[in-house]
């Protein structure tokens, strides 16, 4: 795996809210019928988690789910297991109608920490990220800027950002700009 | 003269002297001033000049709708334009220019305009560019251009940031009067999470200088209290210097924060952009008062009454020593009553009514100022500032009774609420007849998506003038926006106001009412685009009657104030002259924004680097690295060619084909779109979606397709893969990835919901790699581990394996005719699996190749380019793909459009090759003509060409194009425009320029 390098290899923008790459994640797009037991208990056997509500997604250090549609989940796996995760999801749904891709290198993982990191991504969002509307365990689709991304959040002060690859080092350095001294909003 | 008082001054700290400049010249003021209240202290009257006649003009208003007061500030990259003073704060440093006057703000030439008045009336414009035609172009124009105009552009780019801010609330009121904290409070107490944002930097708005008393207290008192209520409410949010800008659908607001106007070295933004939505809104927005119309109504000194009181009781300024007022209200007399108070002479209230009753009347007849009433003023006299005025009989038509020696004129026509925000979503007005005001019919707000209204109004803005019932306004919208937005909280007893009982005003128009041509003529209604009673007048009597035509021919109200003081005035005039009621005539559209805000401020982020996210590739370093001369596809930037030392783009374009001909080429095609498409009716989903017939695929196999929108034209195009049983990847063209993706969803979840088909866009999951030209085999099988043999994998197959060590998908296609392998690998090992192709590639003279030597070598194969050979209206019929058309499929999107009598036409112009006589390169989108003219005389044509290239591998110019019966024209010559209006002669040949019989891919 040598080499496999993310997108930013790890590029950091310190500052009160620091914004990090946080390198490679293992991804994989489920789409299938959230409803059925086949898909349900392959989503549990792989993460540990049940399938996420609307607008949530569970996770714990580097497995997860996030519901991105009616129809589609996001499934974190550790780094280098994405292979046999879809293994173990082709064996579980066969005769099934889905369809499992790895899309770990489509994206680019940003890590936005820090005391007003909420106000970095209200910024760019058009996302009601008031503390009673976005808190750990939610998950937006959303998109930061002109491009497409989606987040959540593992503790009060930390956002976990995804984006298409293409367009990481765009999304970087839109959330380091964002981020810059003075940039506090104090509303949060 | 205007200068600094002993007394008064509220917002302004005397003990902190601030020095700034104004047309160079060093002056001082305090903090806490605005640039108006400065340049006036320092007896700076004269600020401008006007935008048509350059007239001298100094302030007239002390807020937002000020129209005069306008100056180029700040210098370099700070240099902004048309800064309103009023709304400007004084900072250390400040400089500030005057505008729109040559060569200077004293001595103007611009200024003969103003004695050319009569050549120049309203619909001028519009009249010249009739007749005489030729003076418009060769006389008018360049004088209006040289004459006309505000500030200057700025020369330098903006240093500063400016960022957006999103934001949700339950209730956000504009507005921080006291109507509009009496409704935060009552929001705030019932649970909403609230907004309340204020344009200036100053809580309470016009209570804090007319002095009204709530709960038995100075209203300032109460002001105080409230904030420090407000400020301990965690769901309550207070904003000073931001302006709720504009109202729009779905509960949306605008508002823009000006973060460091008043103290540019601070770090951050200067603009932040609050873009919110909000479930209901408060417009507390207050109310401008109106100028009235008289001759010299713009001579600097004459300014709006309450704005003289402003200035005096808020930043401790005099306009003048010998103040008269002039009104029809009396609220104006709180201005009489104020300067007096503050030692300074009144020598009178001139009163258009004939019975004025009330307590500020009583109180300033108490004070002994002399009151005339049924008077007017006939005319202003001064030049660049105000001398005296003449005063008439307001019944008569001007004849004067006495000239009054004074330095300032206070003038007060009454009030108009501002109803922007109400009405830019669609809130209605009623004329009320009693208060001369349109105030918001609240049975008509703007309505939401349920069908009930979103937007309340209170206070001033909702037409209440008096502090009672302002407050207890404030009071009740803040309740019922709080209810409607789901929060309904006990609260407390609504504040109670006072203040003293007034009189009716009387509708005054134009002043005297009978005024003469002459004096209407000098009558401002519009001051900042100088439009007079007397154009207004004339747009009607041409036949304007609609108040928004007359808007546009007399230019009243289009200037950058959008006619905050003169569009109540202009319609009332204009209603006068049509005999017609005003409400009949109506307002002008308001629309957001309230106020000009920053161009920045809407951009955000978005410039520089950040302007346009633009898509990277994971070798787009290596790219940039070795010479990339990009181009723009889509949002990607791709190599066109890579630049070596000593060559032109051009020199490298032939360079990449003559090598990837002769040796070995490698193409960074991950931009490519990939599309999975997976399920049990992808099949019949595919066969749908292509022309060609894809549902048969055997796996393991490629086929190259051809997509077509619902009306037969060509759309897409690339070459597709069967995967396994019931899974396909599609190929696209790098701009037409998303499209396509978002094309198949559209189907699928609009029309074939029923059908069992997932896709996903894998795009980006994968660095795609072409590795063509002879040598390619070679390459592939000393980075070994897959056999990519002829036999193993022939042409249009590809494979799974393990390549030199990255985990690859090899399809065996070819867009150049050369023995060609486009290699996918994981995104994140793109770069790697690049070097290692570099690196084992040297020793067969590997060199990558960008987009251009793509084009050119597909061209030479006669292969076609969606977006070169198509635009939109081509099918696949003209470019000879018929071929690609199954006719074994019952349909497919595009079939029955393509059977239509114009899509099946013989004369469509179909594609051909084309090679000129002399070798010659023919120039892109060239035509060809042929005999005689059309009707509009231009010549006739029977063909275009559609891709025109230098082919290094032939040595001379190739070329396709449509030509009308092209393929039956074979060896034919035709003549082709060249941008000179010369032509070129080419001849008709096949498309398949090179290698006809595929030898060199049959390898």
């Amino acid at each position: 795996m040598s080499n496999a390098v993310s997108t930013l290899q790890g590029k950091v923008a310190a500052g009160e809210v620091t914004v990090r790459e946080g390198g490679l994640r293992g991804m994989i797009t489920l789409r299938g019928d959230l409803a059925s037991s086949k898909l349900k208990s392959v989503c549990k056997s792989l993460t540990g988690f049940a399938i996420p509500d609307m607008g949530k997604a569970a996770s714990k250090g580097d497995k997860g789910i996030a519901w991105m549609s009616p129809d589609e989940l996001l499934v974190l796996v550790p780094q280098g297991e994405t292979a046999s995760a879809l293994e173990k999801i082709a064996k579980a749904m066969k005769g099934q109608h889905y369809l499992a891709e790895n899309v770990s290198d489509a994206r680019t993982h940003i890590i936005v920490e820090g005391s007003f990191a909420r106000e970095v991504i209200a910024k760019l969002a058009p996302v009601d990220l008031h503390p009673t509307a976005l808190r750990p365990g939610d998950f937006r689709r959303s998109r930061l800027g002109q491009v497409a991304a989606a987040f959540w959040m593992t503790d009060a002060d930390t956002f976990r950002v995804i984006c298409f690859r293409s367009v990481g080092d765009y999304a970087f350095k839109l959330l380091s700009v964002s981020a810059a001294k003075g940039g506090e909003v104090g509303y949060f | 003269m205007s200068t600094r008082l002993a007394s008064g001054g509220r917002l302004v700290n005397k003990n902190k002297a601030v020095s700034f400049t104004f047309n160079g010249k060093n002056l001082r003021g305090f903090e806490g001033d605005t640039l108006a209240s400065a340049l006036l202290a320092n007896d700076q009257m004269l600020i401008g000049r006007s935008f048509k006649y350059h007239r001298p003009r100094g302030v007239v208003a002390s807020g937002a709708e000020e129209p005069n007061g306008l100056v180029n500030l700040g210098e370099g990259a700070k240099f902004e334009p048309n800064q309103r003073v009023t709304t400007t704060e004084l900072y250390e440093g400040l400089t500030a220019k005057s505008q729109n006057h040559w060569p200077s703000l004293e001595f103007d030439v611009g200024a003969i305009n103003t004695h050319l008045s009569r050549f120049l009336p309203a619909g001028f414009y519009y009249k010249m560019f009739i007749h005489p035609r030729p003076l418009w172009k060769h006389v008018y124009e360049p004088i209006i251009r040289h004459s006309a105009g505000l500030g200057k552009a700025p020369k330098d780019r903006d240093e500063d940031t400016y960022e957006h801010y999103h934001a949700s609330f339950d209730v956000v009121v504009v507005g921080g009067g006291i109507a509009g904290l009496a409704a935060a409070l009552s929001a705030g107490q019932s649970g909403a999470r609230v907004m309340l944002v204020e344009q200036t930097n100053d809580w309470g708005g016009r209570a804090n200088v007319d002095t009204p008393t709530v709960d038995g207290k100075p209203a300032a008192e109460w002001i105080n209290a409230t904030l420090q209520v407000l400020e301990n409410m965690e769901n309550v949010t207070l904003r000073l210097r931001t302006q709720g800008s504009g109202v729009y659908d779905h509960g949306y607001v605008l508002a823009y924060e000006r973060l460091t106007d008043h103290a540019p070295e601070t770090e951050g933004p200067r603009h932040r952009l609050w873009r919110i939505r909000t479930k209901q809104i408060v417009t507390a927005t207050g109310a401008i008062e109106r100028p009235l119309s008289f001759a010299g109504n713009d001579i600097p000194g004459v300014l709006l009454a309450a704005a003289v009181r402003d200035y005096a009781v808020n930043f401790g300024v005099s306009i003048g020593d010998r103040t008269v007022v002039v009104t029809n209200n009396d609220d104006a007399y709180r201005t009489g009553i104020t300067l007096k108070k503050a030692g300074l002479e009144v020598p009178a209230i001139i009163d258009a009514r004939t019975n004025p009753q009330g307590e500020l009347i009583d109180e300033a007849r108490a004070l002994g100022i002399r009151i005339e009433v049924g008077r007017g003023i006939a005319k202003v006299k001064g030049g660049k500032r105000v001398t005296s005025v003449e005063m008439c009989n307001q019944a008569g038509e001007g004849a004067v009774v006495e000239e009054i020696a004074c330095d300032c004129v206070a003038m007060s026509g009454g009030w108009s609420p501002v109803v922007h925000l109400w009405s830019h979503c669609g809130g209605k007005l009623n004329w009320d007849d009693a208060q001369a005001m349109f105030r918001p019919d609240p049975e008509r707000p703007p309505l939401g998506a349920d069908g009930e209204g979103f937007v309340k109004t209170a206070g001033v803005a909702n037409g209440h003038l008096f502090t009672a019932e302002v407050i207890a306004d404030g009071f009740a919208a803040g309740r019922a926006v709080a209810k409607a937005a789901g929060h309904s909280a006990k609260i407390g007893q609504a504040p109670a106001g006072h203040d003293a009982h007034e009189g009716a005003i009387s509708p005054v128009w134009l002043m005297p009412q009978g005024a003469s041509h002459a004096l209407r003529s000098k009558a401002w209604l519009d001051y900042q685009n100088d439009v007079k009673v007397s154009d207004v007048q004339l747009a009607a009597q041409e036949g304007y009657e609609s108040v928004e035509h007359a808007k546009r021919y007399t230019t009243i109200g289009m200037a950058t104030d959008q006619g905050k003081l003169s569009n109540i005035n202009g319609l009332a005039t204009l209603a006068k002259s049509l005999n017609a009621d005003i409400p009949n005539v109506g307002t002008t559209t308001f629309r957001p924004p309230y106020t000009p805000i920053s161009l920045s401020s809407i951009a955000g982020a978005a410039k520089g680097d950040l302007f346009q996210p633009i898509r990277k590739t994971p070798m787009s370093d290596w790219h940039t690295e070795n010479g990339a001369d990009y181009e723009p596809v889509g949002q990607w930037r791709r190599p066109y060619a890579y630049v070596r030392d000593g060559e032109t783009v051009h020199d490298a374009v032939n360079r990449e084909v003559v090598n990837t001909r002769e040796k070995l080429g490698l193409l960074d095609a991950s931009t490519l779109g990939k599309l999975v498409v997976k399920g049990p009716d992808a099949g019949k989903f595919l066969n749908m979606m292509y022309t060609n017939m894809m549902a048969t695929l055997p796996i393991g196999k490629c086929r190259y397709g051809l997509m077509c929108s619902e009306n037969g034209f060509l759309s897409d195009d690339g070459v597709v893969a069967r995967i396994d049983e019931d899974t396909w990847l599609c190929h696209t063209t790098t701009g037409g990835a998303e499209r396509i993706h978002a094309w198949m969803e559209d189907w699928l979840q609009c029309e074939w919901w029923d059908w069992k088909v997932y896709v996903a866009n894998v795009t980006e999951q994968l660095a795609q790699v072409a590795v063509v030209g002879p040598n390619a085999r070679k390459l592939l099988e000393k980075l070994g581990g897959m056999d990519v043999s002829k036999e193993t994998l022939p042409f249009m197959q590809w494979a799974d394996g393990k390549l030199g060590g990255f985990d690859a998908r090899v399809y065996r296609i070819s867009f150049s005719g050369e023995l060609s392998y486009e290699i996918a690998v994981p995104a994140s090992q793109g770069r790697a699996f690049w070097d290692a192709l570099l690196a084992a590639g040297e020793e067969f003279g590997v060199m990558p190749y960008g987009t251009e030597a793509l084009h050119i070598m597909r061209a030479e194969k006669g292969f076609i380019m969606i977006g070169d050979e198509t635009d939109g209206t081509i099918i696949p019929q003209d470019l000879n793909l018929q071929w690609a058309l199954s006719k074994k499929k019952e349909d497919y999107l595009g079939k029955r459009a393509q059977e239509r009598s114009h899509m099946t036409d013989p004369n469509r112009w179909k594609l051909v090759g084309l090679e000129t006589t002399d070798g010659s390169v023919i120039p892109d989108g060239a035509y060809a003509i042929a005999e005689g003219d059309n009707a509009n005389g231009q010549r006739n044509t029977q063909g275009r060409v559609t891709s025109t290239y230098y082919s290094p591998t032939l040595k001379k110019g190739i070329a396709m194009g449509l030509v009308h019966n092209g393929p039956d024209r074979m060896g034919e010559v035709i003549e082709f425009y060249k941008v000179d209006g010369t032509t070129v002669a080419a001849t008709i040949v096949d498309q398949v320029f090179y290698d006809k019989e595929g030898a060199k891919n049959n390898v």
